[in-house]
């Protein structure tokens, strides 16, 4: 893994002004013990092995570098999709799990728990659990379990205990608090496996690189396509963010790719039903970090809305805040509807049903004005299925 | 008299309850700090209701959802306690999360604080690096006392740490949990509780987490100047009689 320097986190765990770590003291044994070791451990050649072996025999990957014509002719430049949906699991979710787990077996943890929001994470832990014969409990927010049922059951199959998070908005927040209360009850035999490029430092870091396999890719893969490695535009979607960091992460340094970020507006951005962070967020602290979050003046969280259960948090990784704060990085945000039209758009005309939260990112494309030179990279993050139900109520009630 | 010397002069059986401002209604939290201040608590520890309580139980964080619907803010907060200090002279320390304190303007939230009576806080998910380097002036500037957690896990190091900068007291959490578990103090814990006390630390120490009745209020008495109780104490709080319940509970623990 190589590293990028001006943005690369600084030994207290911060991009410019966001991150770091508050957390309760309860907390501070396991963070600080994963912060020593983390890189350590993960750069130890056996390490890296295992990790490069399964990504390779049990994920898939390298997961294709496609080049989309209906795309490319639609908007006007080279549109290429990083098919992280035909991973095992169906996400990039699972580059993280399985660096995470082998994280946690060289820390002598038996036990893991995980927060999920479209239960793709949810799903890639459960499945590491399997793997490596590790008991699973995964938090997912009540409104998520009805919304992604076919997630849960995949995770249930898997052997893992879905358990509802009842508290807040019942989304993916609550079930982020509900595993962090979670990791404070059982501090010593557990470890946390952060889906999002969020929390305390060192996971944003961690799930970075874990993630950063993407960039890596897209890298050599484009240089054999079209015989330049970078890309001018790489388009990803943010949520917590771990899609988007791993797309951008090798691109970082190289500042005439452009970074761009699709985020959800839910109803739209002024409706009081959005999770459009960069936009309607402040500086603040959520789940252990400083970030920019959807809050009141008081401080008190906002609970978020989207379509989407993958990007319904009012908070945003740091890295991302940190890039949209310097400029790095550009925001769009793409309405429910507008996110349900492009994820009909890409099945229809290409025959790969993206997740909805993937289905924001392309929705974008639209508000984007090409060079016919352009090359485009969209990460695609995650195959669609478990929106089925989304999208046939939504159909239904045309 | 500030939290520390309330603690130092009576040495100990330190009785400090928590209570959640704006629950169980809106407007109980002056007649809460009034009663249990006439029942003889020595220290009030005040929550200040957040969205997100990480460090707490169910009971807390349900306590702390109703006194947000209620239409609590820490205004109207500041604002009780100013109106409840005509009457009572005990100590309160308010707990709260960083959020809250950085979104009010640290030093708009310290003042306001301290003009409202509030004589310490308790920001579980303040670091204390940061504290130390950003806010302890501030915190002497409006003299305002602090508490730092120890927990089973907290090395000795940070322990250390933890009596240098806790001008109030040293909250020990008596287990790795959040707030609101049941149950008798384990051997493990009378073990950590006398490490604690053989440390010699300077700060006089309150143990909370799990204090819920008379047997655990008077363990935790016998290894520090004192105890914590709060999700009992909200359990226990009866919507139709607070002052009568609030009597009733606190008589059950001594």
């Amino acid at each position: 893994m190589t590293t990028n320097n001006k943005y690369a986190v600084s030994p207290e765990g911060y991009y410019g002004d966001f991150g770091g770590s508050y957390i309760p003291e309860m907390l501070y044994a396991n963070i600080e013990n994963l912060r020593k070791v983390y890189i350590e451990i993960s750069q130890e050649p056996t390490f890296q092995e295992e990790f490069q072996v399964l990504l390779r025999d049990y994920v898939g990957r390298p997961s294709p570098l496609y080049l989309s014509k209906k795309l490319s002719q639609k908007h006007g430049a080279k549109i290429y999709l990083k098919r992280e949906d035909l991973n095992h699991t169906g996400a990039h979710k699972i580059n993280n799990t399985i660096g995470q787990i082998l994280l946690a077996q060289r820390l002598g943890k038996q036990r893991i728990i995980a927060e999920t929001g479209a239960g793709q994470h949810g799903v890639a832990t459960a499945t590491v659990c399997a793997l490596m014969g590790l008991k699973c409990i995964v938090y997912m927010g009540e409104v998520d379990i009805a919304r992604q049922a076919p997630n849960v059951a995949r995770m249930r199959m898997l052997g893992a205990e879905v358990r509802p998070a009842t508290s807040g908005s019942k989304t993916l927040k609550d079930a982020t608090n509900e595993a962090i209360r979670d990791w404070i009850n059982n501090a010593e035999d557990t470890h946390y496996i952060i889906g999002s490029a969020i929390g305390p430092h060192p996971y944003p870091d961690m799930v970075t690189r874990f993630q950063s396999v993407i960039s890596e890719e897209i890298k050599y893969q484009l240089k054999e396509k079209t015989g330049n490695e970078n890309p001018d535009y790489v388009v990803a979607c943010v949520g917590g963010g771990s899609n988007a960091a791993g797309a951008f992460y090798h691109f970082l340094d190289h500042e005439s790719t452009q970074l761009i970020l699709a985020e959800a507006a839910g109803e739209g951005i002024g409706s009081g039903r959005s999770a459009a962070t960069s936009i309607l967020g402040t500086k603040g602290v959520i789940h252990g970090c400083k970030t920019l979050l959807m809050q009141t003046s008081d401080g008190q969280i906002v609970e978020p809305h989207s379509v989407s259960a993958g990007l319904d948090y009012p908070g945003i990784g740091p890295l991302h805040a940190h890039l949209i704060d310097i400029g790095r990085a550009t925001v769009h945000p793409a309405t429910d509807e507008e996110a349900i039209q492009a994820m009909l758009y890409l099945s229809r005309e290409e025959g790969i049903i993206p997740a909805l939260e993937t289905a924001h990112a392309l929705a974008i494309l639209d508000k984007m004005t090409f060079n016919p030179k352009d090359t485009v990279v969209l990460c695609l993050s995650g195959r669609g299925d478990k929106d089925l139900n989304t999208i046939m109520n939504y159909l239904d009630q045309q | 008299m500030t939290i520390r010397k309330t603690i130092l002069d009576k040495g100990s059986d330190i009785l400090n309850v928590y209570c959640t401002a704006g629950y169980p209604k809106l407007d109980n939290t002056g007649t809460i700090l009034k009663s249990l201040s006439s029942q003889g608590v020595d220290l009030i520890e005040l929550g200040m209701p957040y969205s997100d309580p990480l460090a707490d139980g169910e009971t807390i964080q349900r306590s702390s959802q109703i006194a947000l619907q209620n239409g609590l803010t820490l205004d109207i907060l500041f604002g009780q306690v100013k109106e409840a200090r005509e009457h009572t002279s005990t100590p309160i320390i308010a707990m709260g999360y960083y959020n809250q304190m950085l979104q009010y303007g640290v030093e708009r939230f310290l003042s306001r604080s301290h003009d409202s009576g509030i004589q310490g806080l308790i920001i579980p998910d303040l670091p204390m690096d940061i504290y130390e380097r950003d806010y302890q002036h501030l915190f002497v500037k409006y003299n305002m006392e602090i508490s730092f957690l120890i927990t089973p896990l907290t090395s000795d190091e940070r322990i250390h740490q933890a009596d240098k900068l806790s001008t109030a007291f040293i909250y020990v959490v008596s287990q790795t949990s959040i707030t609101g578990k049941q149950g008798v103090i384990s051997i493990a814990q009378k073990k950590y509780f006398e490490r604690i006390e053989s440390m010699n630390l300077v700060s006089p120490r309150l143990i909370g987490f799990g204090i819920h009745d008379r047997m655990t209020y008077n363990q935790a008495c016998k290894y520090s100047h004192g105890a914590i109780v709060g999700s009992a104490f909200i359990r226990s709080l009866d919507v139709e009689n607070v002052e009568g319940s609030i009597e009733t509970f606190v008589n059950g623990l001594r």
